[in-house]
């Protein structure tokens, strides 16, 4: 049995006035990936960001590592060991390809722990990233506003990358981009994986988590309807046609 | 002739140390969205400090150095106890430093009294350089075109060629996910609020050795500052070079051809510039 990495209990976040999550719990386990499904406004990027320390929950914990995350700022929870690969890219248009890639290694993202002592040959590096993706070392000195949707979203992954996390919040990967480029997000989530990183992944795009989760959380108005392995959720026709909006038959 | 090219020189010279000013007001409002109307009276007591420090060692460095350090200091402390508090709330900070504005004025005030007080310049920066044409003018305007330049040289390095100056521009690009990638975004904030505090105490200090010390100064200068940084865009180092000559020269030569009308002739362009670009020169949306 893997270690849990992450340890999401009874969460109630709000967005201002609105309730969004109303009580989720959920367990990432070392080296797993978890998917969080469920339709627009279900409350899936508010999960994400409680979780970063961008919309902190107001009752319920969460524990990276068995350590408390409450009140934290999100650069502190950052550099525990967790990166987030933001919704809509969210790249530092002003900024290079490289300068964007090298910023999570500034002296001022350097916590006490964001070392993991272990294992120095699991590292990336910027040369590792650029090998990983070849594009972006073509436009290397190119501004990351002037990127399209595909490349900008490999330097996402790539910035979440060079801050050596050990767990990666994903942010619907997948929208925007064409569906050969979906097939490349399912590739590099498989490679994360055999590199040892955990992944928590919210996304609307069912193929997608269906082919890369370990296990499946389906998130309906801020609270979890299902929660399974992908074979599991394609059993349960109920789940797919009332909160995913799918055809049973599709995965049956 | 000869009055038009002195007059260039008085407005590049001004310019210069309008921008010493501007850049660091610039820069913290770019990271930070934070408008500090107390930049001018920053200015102001950076250079009452600077002057006593000068009288005290005969060192004009000693007074550059000290009266930076001291508006250092004060700026951290006005920024953790008190702009702090006001949030994102840019009409409560308006009004809370405008309010510290007069009182560190009156403050000065009590200090320093209300005459007209000038900073010591060591010898070597006295006297009046011969211009070719028989003309004479001060040194120390020279040396502080060189100076000027010289800051604005080290900031666009530090700005537009270091790690630490690309995090700063994470950071006016999106804040959030600056925070979000692991940057102390906190320990950020100090930091560019401190080198803005050191540049506006140092600019009183360089600037009270040939405009004077006096009440008042920190208005009349935070005025010329508010419209360089307006001019040359909001949170952009280049803009405030360029918008501090822009009106650096139109002020020289308002006073010197109109001078009943020599706000009007700052003002007026101005006014027609933000009409078809309100964002300012260099400025981006924010």
């Amino acid at each position: 049995m893997p270690e849990t990495l992450l340890s999401v209990r009874e969460i109630h976040t709000y967005y201002g006035d609105s309730y969004v999550l109303q009580g989720v719990s959920l367990e990432v386990a070392q080296g797993c990936i978890v998917a969080i499904l469920g339709r627009n406004g279900m409350g899936k990027t508010t999960l994400i960001r409680s979780v970063a320390g961008l919309t902190p929950p107001r009752e319920g914990d969460i524990l990276f590592r068995g350590r408390s995350l409450r009140g934290r700022p999100s650069y502190a929870i950052a550099q525990e060991g967790m990166a987030i690969v933001p919704q809509g890219r969210r790249i530092f248009r002003s900024l290079s390809v490289r300068e964007n890639l090298v910023l999570p290694t500034s002296g001022l993202a350097r916590g006490p722990r964001s070392m993991p002592v272990d294992d120095h040959s699991r590292r990336w590096t910027l040369e590792l990233v650029l090998q990983e993706f070849p594009q972006l070392a073509e436009r290397i000195n190119h501004l990351g506003g002037a990127l399209s949707g595909g490349e900008q979203q490999m330097l996402a992954v790539g910035r979440a990358l060079m801050a050596n996390p050990e767990l990666i919040l994903m942010d619907e990967p997948s929208e925007g981009l064409a569906p050969r480029l979906v097939q490349h997000v399912e590739e590099i989530m498989r490679r994360l994986k055999a590199r040892g990183h955990s992944v928590l992944l919210v996304e609307q795009n069912l193929a997608l988590a269906m082919a890369v989760a370990d296990e499946i959380h389906v998130l309906s108005s801020g609270r979890f309807v299902f929660h399974g392995t992908p074979a599991e959720l394609a059993g349960a026709s109920e789940i797919l046609d009332q909160h995913l909006g799918v055809a049973a038959t599709r995965f049956a | 002739m000869t009055s038009t090219i002195l007059q260039a020189i008085n407005g590049v010279s001004f310019a210069a140390l309008l921008f010493l000013l501007a850049s660091g007001f610039t820069l913290s409002f770019g990271l930070m969205r934070v408008v500090n109307m107390a930049h001018g009276a920053y200015y102001l007591l950076g250079g009452y400090v600077g002057l006593t420090l000068a009288e005290q060692t005969g060192s004009f460095a000693v007074a550059i150095l000290g009266g930076g350090a001291a508006i250092v200091v004060l700026g951290y402390l006005v920024d953790r106890f008190l702009i702090r508090r006001t949030g994102e709330n840019h009409l409560a900070q308006v009004l809370l430093t405008v309010g510290l504005a007069f009182v560190i004025g009156d403050v000065a005030l009590a200090i320093w009294g209300g005459d007209n007080l000038k900073v010591p310049v060591p010898p070597f920066l006295r006297g009046a350089v011969e211009l070719p044409g028989g003309v004479y003018y001060p040194k120390y305007r020279f040396v502080l075109i060189f100076f000027g330049a010289l800051v604005f040289a080290v900031l666009w390095i530090l700005y537009r060629k270091t790690q630490i100056g690309a995090v700063v521009r994470a950071g006016v690009d999106d804040r959030e996910q600056v925070s979000a990638t692991g940057i102390n975004i906190d320990r950020l904030f100090v930091m560019t609020s401190g080198l803005a505090s050191f540049l506006a105490g140092m600019a009183g200090v360089v600037g009270g050795a040939f405009l004077t010390l006096y009440p008042g100064a920190e208005w009349e200068i935070l005025v010329f500052a508010l419209v360089v940084v307006i001019v040359g865009g909001l949170g952009s180092l280049e803009g405030a070079m360029v918008g501090a000559l822009i009106v650096g020269l139109l002020d020289a030569y308002g006073r010197w051809l109109l001078p009943e009308f020599s706000y009007f002739v700052l003002f007026g362009p101005i006014a027609l510039l933000m009409l078809f670009r309100p964002r300012g020169l260099f400025g981006t949306e924010h």
